[in-house]
Order: structure tokens, then C-alpha cells, then sequence
């Protein structure tokens, strides 16, 4: 089957999520690939939303963090406070799933202003809930499209912490949570090089090339000497992805989860 | 004990100038008519707290209510920016905006903090972010038995809360159902609550453990169906997504935004005649 690139982003986001996982989901792209995880080779996975839902099964993507039908088909429904204060920093997750304005080679995440922050050249919508999700969760995935915009050398502004500086300033920041263990795109993989934390190409989608990747990186992007191949969308995950949308499009009158 | 008043009645006694205001309800049960009225009867110079500004406050900002805006995640939830809030922070229009910015989990403490009484909240966040260097209401503190550096914030104690909920009892005691966010909080943290109901009923019929405020926690309970339009009120209605939607293009713009707010806040009596208006527009498209 023919596929997009937003497809096999989404697609091998949803494969790095195992059944037995209770993630804590950002709306949008983390979002569908979660559901694409529990709809196709997870599930069991326990999706817990920042609005209070835990253990939500939705049919169709939500449009915002609080939608009806996550509290009707969710194990139990909890206040907001209760979700960061006793789920998320009371160490219960085990994923993270975020998505982002920026993020640099250190994982670093910015989705709070372009520019100075007192005069921005573009005020983005803020924090929400990703700093203690990018702290407290075990580990973070983060999913968002490469550009020269996205990938940058240096953020604006550090909203969510991922290896700060790089090596292990992680750690001696005190962050409790591991730190993200993949940037997925709709060019490729990234994950930690030991050591150094940076962010290096493990694997390419197929049919991209390494000059496609450099081109949309905004830093001097390595490539992992054992470089891979991310296998293409089987047609059970792209028909589960496609049903999803279609479910989801009809629901709302428009696409969910693409912002 | 809570009065039960109209919301025009409620807002005109216990909003004034200068009050620090929280319009709580995350996605679900946002108070959009109590918006309408702050508009309707021009208070001036508030400090919004809320964590998901919404439209409520791209609306109150637009329209010159507010001086400060303390938040946590300002978007249009699905569709993109607040185009009001961006363009008060950004060239400082209707008036210049103060921001005071936080995380989620740092505000939600923070409002669990003040209905606990507490002066500040603690929390294990922001270690190497750059939020606390732009917000300096964001301290670190050592833990005292332990040594960890955590985070400590101020609580939020608003003059008034206005939360929407389903419904009430005839004496004013609120049940609340479905995503609850920070509205129990909210509510228990202010000095003055003022709840908008879909309806009052005879008996809650409340389960066992459900979320009910009771009335003589509160001050005024109003009747207003619909009162949390475009949000959803769970048993009631649903998100009117479209909406939203409909909300990027109005505000994008100063003249469109304000003609629109002139038309159908400030140019309506309350609410149900603002529903009314919209309904009838939106028919005839």
C-alpha cells in the first residue's frame, strides 16, 4: 500500500509504545499514535490524559485534552491536580508522548516563544503539561514533523528539558525520569547517542535520503554507524490509522490531531 | 449559604475592578456566558488565572477586562493560537498585558494550594528550564528532610472563581460530573465562588463520592442552560467544535473581533439572547 510520510511518522511513533506501557499522552500527534498503539499491537496500554482520564479508550481522536468521550471511556476519571500530583510525579508513568514547536540535539524542547520572550516574535501556547511529563515520566517519545524551523541549533527558550547541555547534565540537574529515548519524524528516527546524549539518525524511513534529513536539520546532524531502515506501514497499521481519521473526521467535521 | 441570582446580578456584586479572577473548567464546563457578562458590564483591569486561557479569556483580553494573565497552555484546543491573547503580548493591544506563565502541574498545585489554605505550593518541576528565569514567582527551595531541590509557587487565591457546572439543588449545593480539571480547587480557593448551573433540581441524586460543592461554600448559583457554550457540559451537550473553528478568523483580526463582541455580547441582554443572536446567524449562513 501507498503511504505519507505523515503516515509512517505516525505509524513508527505508535510501534515504540508496548502493550504493557501506561503513557501519559499529549494531544495531536502523540495522541494518534498512542491510540494507533492501543488500536493495533498494544491493547493494553494505559493512555492517561492530563485532564484526568485514565485508562482512556477513545474511538475517535479528540480534538482537545478534555473531550467527552476520554472521561466516558476511561478506568476512572481523576482531577487535574490528582494526575500530576499522584500519577505523573508519583512516578506511575511509564512514557511520556509529546509533541513540539522546537526541539534541539539534546532533546530540549521549546513550545513557549520564538524570538525574546519579552518581545516575541511569535508567542507560542506554552507549557501545559510537558515540563513534568519531559521531568517525571520514565521516558519521553517525542513526535513532531523535521524542518529547518523544528530541528534547531540553539532553542529561543528551553520550555521542557530533555539532556539540557548534553552528557550528563540530565542527571545532575536531578530530573527523576530518564529523558527522551526518540524523536520520531517523517524522515527518520533519532535517539541518544550513549555518552553524549545527542541525538543521532538510527534509522531512515524508507525511500529518504541522509541529504534529506542534513537539509531539514538545523544543527550538523550525525547518522549512527549501524544505520537503519525503518520498516514501512503494514497494511493492518495503515488501514487501523485510516479508519481512525475517517472515524475521527466524521465525528468532528474535521481532522483531529494534526496541530 | 449560596444566593441563587441571575448571573447579572451575581457578577455585578461580586466582581469588581481590579479583582484577581479564575474562570475554571479544563475543556469541559467553561464558563463562557460569566465571560460574557464581565464583558457586558465593562469591568476593567482584572488579573485572569486560568490554565487554559480558551477563548473566555482571548475574549476578556480583546475586549480590555484584563491587566494580568496568569496561565499555563494559551491556545485554541484543535485549531491554533488565541489570536487576542498573542496580539496583547506581542504589541500590546487592546492595552499592554502582564504575564505570569507556569506549567500545568505547577498552577494545579497551586490551586490545590490555596483551597488548602497554604501559602505556596511544592512541586518536583522545572530543574533546568527557562521558565522560572522569566517568572520570578517560581522559586527552588531544599527539601528539609531530604535535601532535593524542588520547586515551590505561590498558591492561587482568587478574589472570585466562577465555575460552570450541571447542576443544583434548590438550597445551592452543585454537582459536578465528568472531567473535573481544577474546578473543586478553584472553587475552594477563592474568596467568593460563583457557580453557572444548566438547571436546578429538587434532589441532586448525587452517587456516593461524587464531586458535589456544597452550598454554603459558595456564593451565588445561577441558572444559565448553555452557559458553558462553545465548551461542553458532559450529559448536556457536546463540544461545539465548529465553533472553535469559526473563533480563529473572528479574533484573528481587531475590527472583526470587536465588531463581533459589540454584536453579540455587548449588543445582547445576556446570555440567552446572545444564544439566540448566534443561533439565528448561524441559520442564516
Amino acid at each position: 500500500m501507498n503511504y505519507s510520510t505523515n503516515e509512517m511518522m505516525t505509524v513508527a511513533a505508535s510501534r515504540r509504545l508496548g502493550n504493557s506501557s501506561v503513557c501519559f499522552v499529549g494531544i495531536g500527534l502523540p495522541s494518534k499514535a498512542a491510540n494507533l498503539a492501543r488500536l493495533t499491537h498494544a491493547p493494553d496500554v494505559v493512555l492517561i490524559y492530563e485532564s484526568g482520564p485514565i485508562g482512556a479508550k477513545p474511538s475517535v481522536l479528540p480534538l482537545s485534552i478534555g473531550d467527552g468521550e476520554l472521561a466516558e471511556t476511561a478506568d476512572t476519571v481523576v482531577p487535574t491536580g490528582e494526575i500530576f500530583r499522584y500519577w505523573l510525579q508519583g512516578g506511575r508513568i511509564d512514557v511520556g508522548f509529546l509533541g513540539a514547536a522546537q526541539v534541539d540535539k539534546y532533546g530540549n524542547i521549546n513550545t513557549t516563544v520564538i524570538g525574546d520572550y519579552h518581545q516575541p516574535k511569535v508567542r507560542l501556547p506554552g507549557a501545559g503539561g510537558a515540563p513534568e511529563i519531559a521531568g517525571s515520566a520514565k521516558q519521553v517519545l517525542i513526535i513532531l514533523k523535521q524542518s529547518h524551523r523544528t530541528f534547531v541549533d540553539k532553542l529561543a527558550f528551553i520550555t521542557s528539558v530533555g539532556f539540557g547541555e548534553g552528557g550528563d547534565h540530565r542527571k545532575r540537574l536531578g530530573l527523576p525520569g530518564n529523558g527522551p529515548v526518540g524523536i520520531i519524524t517523517d524522515l527518520c528516527i533519532m535517539e541518544p547517542e550513549a555518552g553524549s546524549n545527542e541525538f543521532v539518525v538510527t534509522s531512515l524511513h524508507p525511500g529518504v535520503t541522509r541529504e534529506q534529513v542534513i537539509e531539514n536539520t538545523g544543527w550538523a546532524i550525525r547518522f549512527a554507524d549501524q544505520l537503519g531502515e525503518t520498516a514501512a506501514p503494514t497494511e493492518t497499521e495503515l488501514q487501523a490509522l485510516r479508519a481512525l481519521e475517517a472515524r475521527t473526521a466524521a465525528a468532528h467535521g474535521q481532522a483531529g490531531g494534526d496541530e | 449559604m449560596a444566593e441563587i441570582l441571575s448571573l447579572r446580578q451575581a457578577v455585578e456584586r461580586f466582581v469588581s475592578n481590579g479583582d484577581t479572577v479564575a474562570l475554571e473548567g479544563f475543556t469541559h464546563l467553561i464558563p463562557t456566558a460569566a465571560a460574557h457578562e464581565i464583558i457586558r458590564q465593562d469591568k476593567k483591569d482584572l488579573t485572569l488565572v486560568r490554565m487554559t486561557p480558551d477563548l473566555v479569556y482571548d475574549l476578556l483580553i480583546g475586549a480590555g477586562c484584563a491587566k494580568k494573565l496568569v496561565f499555563s497552555w494559551g491556545g485554541n484546543p484543535g485549531v491554533g493560537s488565541l489570536h487576542r491573547l498573542r496580539d496583547a503580548v506581542e504589541k500590546q493591544w487592546p492595552q499592554p498585558l502582564e504575564i505570569e506563565e507556569h506549567s500545568h502541574a505547577d498552577l494545579a498545585n497551586a490551586y490545590v494550594a490555596g483551597a488548602s489554605g497554604l501559602p505556596f505550593a511544592v512541586l518536583r518541576a522545572y530543574l533546568g528550564s527557562d521558565l522560572p528565569k522569566v517568572n520570578p514567582m517560581i522559586k527552588f527551595i531544599d527539601c528539609p528532610f531530604t535535601g532535593e531541590t524542588l520547586a515551590a509557587v505561590p498558591s492561587v487565591r482568587p478574589d472570585v472563581t466562577v465555575i460552570h457546572a450541571q447542576k443544583a439543588d434548590r438550597k445551592g449545593n452543585v454537582l459536578i460530573a465528568g472531567i473535573l480539571g481544577v474546578q473543586k480547587e478553584a472553587a475552594l480557593a477563592a474568596k467568593r465562588c460563583i457557580v453557572t448551573v444548566e438547571e436546578i433540581v429538587d434532589d441532586l441524586q448525587a452517587p456516593m463520592n461524587a464531586c458535589v460543592l456544597p452550598t454554603w461554600a459558595l456564593t451565588a448559583v445561577c441558572v444559565v442552560p448553555g452557559g458553558a457554550r462553545p465548551s461542553y457540559a458532559h450529559g448536556y451537550y457536546e463540544r461545539d467544535n465548529r465553533f472553535y473553528q469559526q473563533w480563529d478568523p473572528i479574533a484573528r483580526n481587531r475590527d472583526t473581533f470587536t465588531a463581533w463582541v459589540d454584536e453579540f455580547i455587548r449588543g445582547t441582554e445576556d446570555f440567552s439572547a446572545f444564544q439566540a443572536k448566534l443561533a439565528a446567524q448561524q441559520e442564516a449562513k
